[in-house]
């Protein structure tokens, strides 16, 4: 009974006092929610950049591109974002390098989530039919307008499904910036956290926020993407 | 050159092995709850109940798309104040094993929609009972396809134990942390955490491929 006693007077408190949290905390909510979607979309076009540069190289018959794109990618997927954040912001400016946390946090996302990317582009630019290669050859197209204009719009339309998920997933990495004192929506719950001690509705409301931000504008987009691309294959 | 002091390096690797084994314990025993959990998800959305089918298929997209890193500070700050003391290691476990548990059920249901239909009439033809069914019958046919998903979220909580540090669990990337901040040199313990991650992920990922690749011919499903 104690419990259930305890639960249902603090949800009592919550009830009483969450808007009038919510206003008080709101302005550094939404400041933090900026800054994530700032990171969020540095990151993505860093690691679409990436994606379709190591992609294609892996797909290089030459050796030296195909090795420097398979180190890339065993590299940042062989270990833990984390890791990476910490030694691109901790030990790359003993290399003297020296980046900004800012910086630091979208590039170590951007790189990292490349890395998965670029598998996604190697494996959409195969499922592409050999016949579209060998027309692109017969009516002598030059091999960079053949990948540009008949293999990659191609390979875009089979690989957004799986980039959709991908994005979720970078959205969700981009809260570990927080750890390098970026100030984003994660940072800012745990200095609400910190300063009022109210656990559960400053956690929880950054939670709501990311899922939000997830179902309501990365979700959506993608699906959209997906339809525009379709349509524009004449595929829809 | 880049001032690597390899008998720092070698001074501080028996710590980092030391830390290496509970972050293969906090894998291990996050996995191990993922895995149930992740069947009881599955499950759970496969009722005649409509509402629990909804309810939980939400709780499954919620815990999908928001980090975990927001998760382990909830589950380590949020019980207290309902009066539960958790140390970081039982909220860790919770919130990765929770976390896991989401995807593991997305993997699971992939397995059990692909199992045919034919075989589902026969369960009923046979008058089986639906523990029987799913247990004796559906199951077993849906975890060989599932077992590339499966090891693929095994290697990923392995990945994802560094954000465990931020409670205070005292793995790798703790004592990387505490290495580095005790000795102001940060170059050795990330690097050597690297390539540790590195060295266990790249072969486990090879060896569940071999594994897959077994358990498939022993089926004889090739």
């Amino acid at each position: 009974m104690q419990p259930i006693l305890q639960l249902y007077e603090y949800w009592n408190d919550i009830h009483m006092s969450y808007l009038d949290f919510l206003s008080e905390q709101g302005p550094r909510f939404i400041d933090g929610t900026i800054m994530t979607a700032t990171q969020f979309f540095l990151s993505a076009i860093l690691a679409i950049m990436c994606a379709l540069t190591a992609g294609l190289m892996k797909l290089s018959s030459n050796r030296m591109i195909k090795g420097t794109a398979l180190v890339y990618i065993e590299i940042f997927r062989g270990t833990s974002l984390l890791v990476q954040l910490y030694w691109i912001f901790f030990v790359l400016p003993l290399f003297g390098l020296t980046l900004d946390k800012f910086y630091t946090g979208f590039v170590a996302v951007g790189l990292n989530l490349g890395a998965y990317g670029a598998e996604l582009v190697r494996g959409g630019i195969q499922s592409v039919p050999k016949g579209q290669w060998e027309a692109a050859y017969a009516i002598s197209m030059s091999p960079a307008k053949r990948m540009y204009r008949i293999i990659l719009p191609q390979a875009l339309l089979n690989m957004l499904p799986p980039w959709g998920n991908l994005m979720i997933e970078l959205l969700k990495a981009t809260a570990l910036v927080s750890l390098i004192s970026v100030t984003d929506l994660m940072f800012e719950a745990k200095q609400i956290n910190g300063s009022t001690f109210l656990s559960a509705q400053a956690f929880g409301t950054a939670l709501i926020i990311y899922y939000i931000f997830a179902r309501l504008v990365v979700t959506p987009f993608m699906r959209w993407l997906e339809r525009v691309m379709a349509r524009k294959m004449g595929r829809a | 050159m880049f001032d690597w002091r390899w008998d720092f390096a070698f001074e501080i690797l028996p710590r980092l092995l030391q830390a290496t084994l509970n972050t293969l314990a906090a894998a291990g025993i996050g996995y191990g709850i993922a895995v149930v959990l992740g069947l009881v998800f599955a499950l759970a959305q496969r009722t005649p109940s409509r509402f629990v089918t909804l309810v939980v298929r939400e709780c499954v997209e919620f815990i999908r798309s928001t980090p975990l890193v927001l998760q382990i500070f909830f589950v380590f700050f949020v019980a207290p104040q309902f009066g539960i003391r958790l140390s970081p290691w039982v909220a860790g476990m919770i919130a990765i094993g929770l976390h896991y548990s989401a995807y593991l059920s997305e993997v699971y249901r992939g397995g059990i929609e692909a199992v045919p239909k034919g075989q589902w009439e026969a369960c009923t033809a046979l008058n089986l009972s639906t523990t029987k069914t799913y247990f004796r019958v559906i199951i077993p046919q849906a975890l060989p396809p599932s077992l590339a998903g499966m090891g693929n979220y095994l290697v990923g909580i392995f990945k994802d134990t560094p954000m465990l540090s931020v409670i205070g669990v005292a793995e790798l990337m703790q004592a990387a942390n505490a290495i580095g901040g005790a000795n102001y040199r940060y170059l050795e313990p990330y690097t050597m955490v690297g390539i540790i991650f590195l060295a266990i992920s790249l072969p486990a990922a090879g060896l569940i491929k071999v594994f897959e690749a077994w358990v498939h011919k022993k089926l004889g499903m090739n």
